[in-house]
């Protein structure tokens, strides 16, 4: 049996400012300086490594180039003789002058394609070849393949391959050991998994997951151009040390911790704010998940003064089930229905003796253990059904907060690399990745297992087990599936394509466009106003005003549930985005985009920069194809309305 | 035609003649039997028919002082009435209210005054939770608001509403709790923004400045450049979008402006209704509803009145008595006041005693323990009183209603049984209204004007 003295031998800190600040002067000094965001690695390039392999023969660029723009082999002719008036630009950066003549050649001849096939579009393309600055490169990300099979690709597999990588890179090895628990439930269920997804997409994800903000278009660039061959990895490091990373992970924390002002939580603005800095803060300087749990299970004091305390405060109730419950859920991912009614009245032993009591500041309010509160019983057990004698003068919520975090209890370690994992993959091992009970098993145990050990292993760093999921080939896989088959969703066949979140999905438009949103909340005693230009993902309160998150599933956070936040897509959204005055007045009139859209630069430059801003990626031919003679502003709404930009992919 | 005088059958009387016209006669009865919620608990009295089929409720966001408005107590003296101590009589020569409504006195034979109105909470959003959900926050669900709720009822299987969401504020949100609870995001309400009062009602996402040509052309470049969906077209998160689109083309491209489009009223009409963003919230609100929308919520602040409440009291109630006073009207004229539910009230009523001490200067404050409601419509009597105050004010003096008892009674006639179940998404077993289990407080519902 053990004791309750447990929390001595872990050496945990006494209170939760001590857990903080010895994290962080243990860390200080090992923590790696945040790399220099946007800086390429190796010299600029003259010659694209891809371009040296797939690129090589030069016929076959001809072919490549009009399969591109959807013209059939059979209408060369044709089109060679015509002398078009629409001229699309031409890229040239990376390429030998040979090759840069043929593709000048070739898209002179798309672009008479277009102005042959309607009027309505010729005349209003762009300037002639010459005056095309070096950086329009939209050509070298074409299709790779060779001449015969290109003029036969359908639409379906041009658009594909905007988002696989080349068949040749997809061959890779297993990256890791996920890669190996999963790709083995694959083959024995005989799902074909889906290939490596390409730079650009794998960009655009790992930004969106990893930091919740998008690439700005220079960063797109900058990676794009990039050869290094560990550059994927390399681009995980920068961004797990992004500030943004613990403003977006501050978030889906606070989600889980309950985090809101009003009602039904109640934990009034300046508690609120006190709450959400701690988290943002043990985020940001990575304190182990083990103390982060300890601490706000144990902590005792003033809801403004010591933060943690504020996990006993935000429930819907103060009473010792209701507490057990939250424990429950937050920590083990455990449900109300998961657990026999006995085993809750266990557990609620160990919240029985919280105190409240308010100050004489307005709000205030200190959470203490309380002595004088009757010990139901001496003799209790844990959830595991391990028994533990309480002396009366415990706090039987260290004695919890012990057994929760020692590293022989799996749940604890399990419960966390699911969350995790779910948020990065959209669907955890034990799904929903709050409910776990014996009738929900997990769809890969020895997987889970394995992450809840590298977890415990690592010290509980979550940033070790992020690095751990996306490195591997399972993240990095395309979101295009390669099979239909029903169970390929559950068994990670593919990158699951979900709708962008709420926050993250205003403050994209909003960095796009270069504008801001207000936030304040006319709550009274004291009203909060956020200063202008504050990101939705740093929100801290999500009692906080905003029509468009509430519109969008921004989750209330009253139960602390995963569900609670909303990403289906509905049509009053739908309606929002396609014709409100809110994202209307963005687009046209932002800074971020006015200027492009009201400059006269050719249409392949527009589209580049259009494209590498909104969807961090070069536009194919086909698309320049499509967009040429449409208003610039027309091609902006149209691409921040696009499913690519919508959805995580 | 006028459906109040004719009094077809009361099941009838659910279908708008336009749903008849629309659909043919199966058509409505199909929307009829899907309407119609499923029975409840056996041994509860089955619901009667439904009488009604929409709800306007106009929210007096802020709490309304009930002395000012339904419940004068000019006997209680100046230090409880402030200068507003010369109530008005009512189309009923015994009831009397408060001296700036008179055009609401006018009609009190179209609507019911509940006296008794009590929760006894004095927090906003704790007591605008209470009002509108007719439920404890101190429960571990988040429940959905009545307006949630029957548009979840009413709304199942009714074409004629096409997308049009069938839970409207006109204009702003609430934004102080989720108002669709766990029902989740489908019956959260659509809020319009804009200025029904302004030349051009702008309604986010409807009504824009782009013509059709402009809506057309650009929806084809969106499927032109959607290469992610090209490149996934089996994907069900892809499949879902598409299908939301299609959705929203249809009301932007279909009849949507014109609904919003309040220069189709009569300039004289307009000007009856008031020219202020309320008034036009009104006229905006007998649209909809004559539209098919079952449910709308007119969220008229300000009246949260601290300080000064006295000067506030002299614009803001001339608005709600014009407008509010047509509506009822108006909806009579048009033969939809039959169906058509009304009810205002706000979160709580204010501080019978006016705070006349600096920084009030003639203030009131929340006061939960007893406030003014009225009801009308939708088969709910006109012209009575239910419950009373004492004579101050201050607490029930009789027949306390609380809210659920407000709320079950709009079920019942709405052919909502509040002895049913809603759809919860963690399977939880939760009633339309909370019963003796819940240890709910009840004054039983308000059959005296049903």
């Amino acid at each position: 049996m053990r004791t309750c003295r447990d929390h001595e031998r872990h050496g945990m800190p006494a209170t939760a400012t001590d857990a903080l600040l010895e994290w962080s002067s243990k860390t200080n000094g090992r923590r790696r300086a945040p790399s220099p965001v946007g800086q390429p690695y190796g010299p600029p390039l003259l010659v694209l490594h891809q371009g040296r392999r797939r690129y090589r023969s030069l016929p076959a660029w001809v072919a490549l180039l009009l399969a591109g723009t959807g013209l059939a082999a059979t209408v060369v002719g044709v089109v060679v003789a015509l002398n078009a008036p629409g001229r699309v630009p031409v890229p040239s950066e990376g390429f030998s002058e040979d090759n840069q003549r043929e593709q000048s050649a070739a898209a002179d001849r798309g672009a008479g394609a277009a102005g042959h096939r309607g009027p309505a579009k010729s005349g209003k393309g762009g300037k002639p070849v010459h005056n095309v600055p070096p950086d329009l490169t939209y050509v070298r990300h074409l299709p790779a393949g060779n001449s015969a099979n290109a003029s036969t690709k359908s639409p379906v597999e041009q658009a594909r391959e905007v988002f696989e990588a080349p068949a040749a890179d997809s061959q890779d090895p297993p990256a890791n050991a996920i890669d190996a628990f999963v790709r083995a439930r694959l083959q024995a269920e005989g799902i074909e998994p889906a290939p490596l997804c390409s730079d650009a997409v794998f960009l655009r994800r790992a930004y969106l997951d990893v930091i919740g903000t998008l690439p700005t278009a220079e960063e797109a660039r900058d990676f794009l151009k990039d050869r290094h061959p560990q550059k994927r990895r390399l681009l995980i490091e920068r961004l797990l040390q992004r500030p943004e990373f613990a403003d977006f992970w501050a978030m889906r924390w606070s989600d889980v911790l309950r985090v809101k002002s009003e009602f039904p939580i109640n934990l009034w603005p300046n508690a609120v704010r006190a709450y959400h800095h701690w988290i943002r803060t043990a985020i940001r300087e990575e304190l182990p998940y083990d103390r982060f749990a300890w601490t706000l299970l144990t902590s005792s004091g003033s809801n403004f003064r010591t933060p943690p305390v504020n996990f006993y405060r935000a429930v819907q109730r103060k009473d010792p089930g209701t507490v057990a419950q939250a424990v429950a859920l937050t920590f083990l991912g455990v449900r109300p229905q998961a657990w026999p009614a006995e085993r809750w009245a266990d557990m609620e032993v160990f919240f029985s003796r919280i105190g409240y009591k308010a100050t004489g500041e307005w709000k205030e309010e200190i959470v203490f253990f309380d002595p004088r509160k009757p010990l139901t019983k001496t003799a209790a057990t844990f959830p595991d059904g391990t028994p533990v004698t309480l002396a009366p003068d415990d706090d039987p919520r260290r004695v919890f907060a012990d057994w929760l975090v020692a590293k022989q209890n799996p749940w604890f370690a399990r419960a966390v690399a699911n969350r995790m994992w779910a948020w990065v993959l959209g669907r955890g091992i034990v799904h929903e990745p709050d409910d776990f009970r014996p009738d929900n098993p997990p769809s890969h145990p020895e997987l889970l297992d394995y992450l809840a050990r590298e977890l415990a292993a690592a010290d509980y760093n979550l940033k070790h087990l992020l690095r751990l999921i996306l490195n591997s080939r399972t993240y990095q896989q395309s979101s295009v599936a390669a099979t239909q088959h029903p169970k390929a969703a559950a068994l990670f066949a593919s990158y699951p394509i979900r709708r962008l979140e709420a926050e993250v999905l205003i403050d994209a438009i909003c960095q796009i466009t270069g504008t801001a949103e207000h936030y304040s909340s006319p709550i009274p005693e004291p009203f909060t106003y956020l200063p202008h230009g504050h990101r939705a993902i740093a929100l801290a309160d999500a009692s906080i005003t905003s029509p468009f998150l509430e519109m969008f599933g921004r989750p209330s956070r009253d139960t602390g549930l995963a569900s609670e936040r909303d990403n289906k897509l509905t049509a009053n959204q739908r309606l929002h985005l396609l014709n409100s005055a809110h994202i209307q007045t963005k687009i046209e009139k932002g800074p971020g985009l006015a200027g492009l859209l009201a400059s006269s630069r050719p249409h392949g430059e527009l589209m580049t920069q259009l494209y590498l801003t909104i969807l961090s990626r070069y536009p194919t031919p086909a698309e320049v194809d499509a967009a040429l003679g449409s208003p610039p502003v027309d091609i902006a709404w149209a691409l921040i309305n696009s499913a690519e930009f919508l959805c995580r992919h | 035609m006028n459906r109040q005088t004719s009094k077809p059958s009361p099941v009838f009387a659910a279908v708008s003649r336009r749903t008849v016209l629309q659909h043919g006669l199966l058509g409505a009865m199909s929307w009829l039997l899907a309407g119609r919620p499923k029975a409840g608990v056996a041994n509860e009295p089955t619901p009667r028919p439904p009488r009604a089929n929409a709800v306007i409720q106009v929210w007096l966001w802020g709490g309304a002082s009930h002395l000012d408005t339904f419940d004068p107590k000019p006997q209680a003296g100046e230090a409880f009435t402030g200068p507003l101590n010369r109530p008005i009589a009512t189309t009923d020569r015994s009831v009397f209210i408060g001296e700036l409504l008179p055009q609401l006195a006018g009609q009190f034979d179209k609507y019911s005054i509940i006296r008794s109105m009590t929760h006894g909470n004095n927090s906003h959003e704790t007591a605008s939770y209470l009002v509108q959900t007719g439920r404890n926050p101190s429960e571990r669900v988040v429940y959905p608001t009545a307006g949630a709720v029957v548009s979840l009822f009413r709304s199942r299987g009714a074409s004629h509403l096409g997308l049009l969401p069938p839970y409207i504020v006109l204009t702003q949100p609430q934004g102080r709790f989720d108002e669709a609870g766990f029902l989740g995001n489908r019956y959260r309400p659509f809020a319009t923004g804009g200025d029904p009062n302004a030349p051009r009602f702008v309604v986010e996402g409807l009504v824009g400045q782009r013509t059709e040509g402009q809506l057309r052309q650009r929806r084809e470049l969106l499927r032109q450049l959607g290469t992610l969906t090209q490149a996934a077209p089996g994907d069900a998160t892809l499949q879902a979008l598409a299908r939301s689109e299609e959705e929203a083309y249809e009301l932007l491209l279909g009849d949507a402006s014109r609904l919003f489009d309040l220069d189709r009223e009569p300039r004289e009409l307009r000007d009856r209704y008031g020219r202020n963003t309320f008034g036009q919230s009104c006229l905006m609100a007998r649209r909809l509803v004559q539209r098919g929308v079952p449910y709308v919520t007119i969220n008229f602040g300000g009246w949260d009145t601290h300080r000064d409440h006295f000067p506030a009291m002299r614009t803001k109630l001339p608005q709600l008595d014009r407008g509010l006073a047509t509506l009822f009207a108006d909806l009579a004229d048009k033969g939809l006041l039959a169906t058509t539910i009304v009810w205002c009230c706000g979160e709580f009523g204010r501080t019978p005693r006016v705070a006349t001490e600096p920084p009030w200067n003639g203030g009131r404050h929340h006061h939960g323990q007893v406030f003014s409601a009225i009801v009308g419509g939708g088969g709910f009597r006109g012209g009575c009183v239910v419950g009373a105050s004492d004579a101050r004010g201050e607490t029930v003096r009789d027949r306390p209603v609380y809210p659920h008892d407000l709320i079950g009674s709009m079920y019942e006639l709405l052919g909502i049984d509040p002895n049913g179940r809603l759809p919860h998404p963690q399977g939880l077993h939760v009633r339309v209204i909370p019963d003796a289990d819940e240890e709910a407080a009840s004054g039983g519902r308000l059959r005296e004007i049903m």
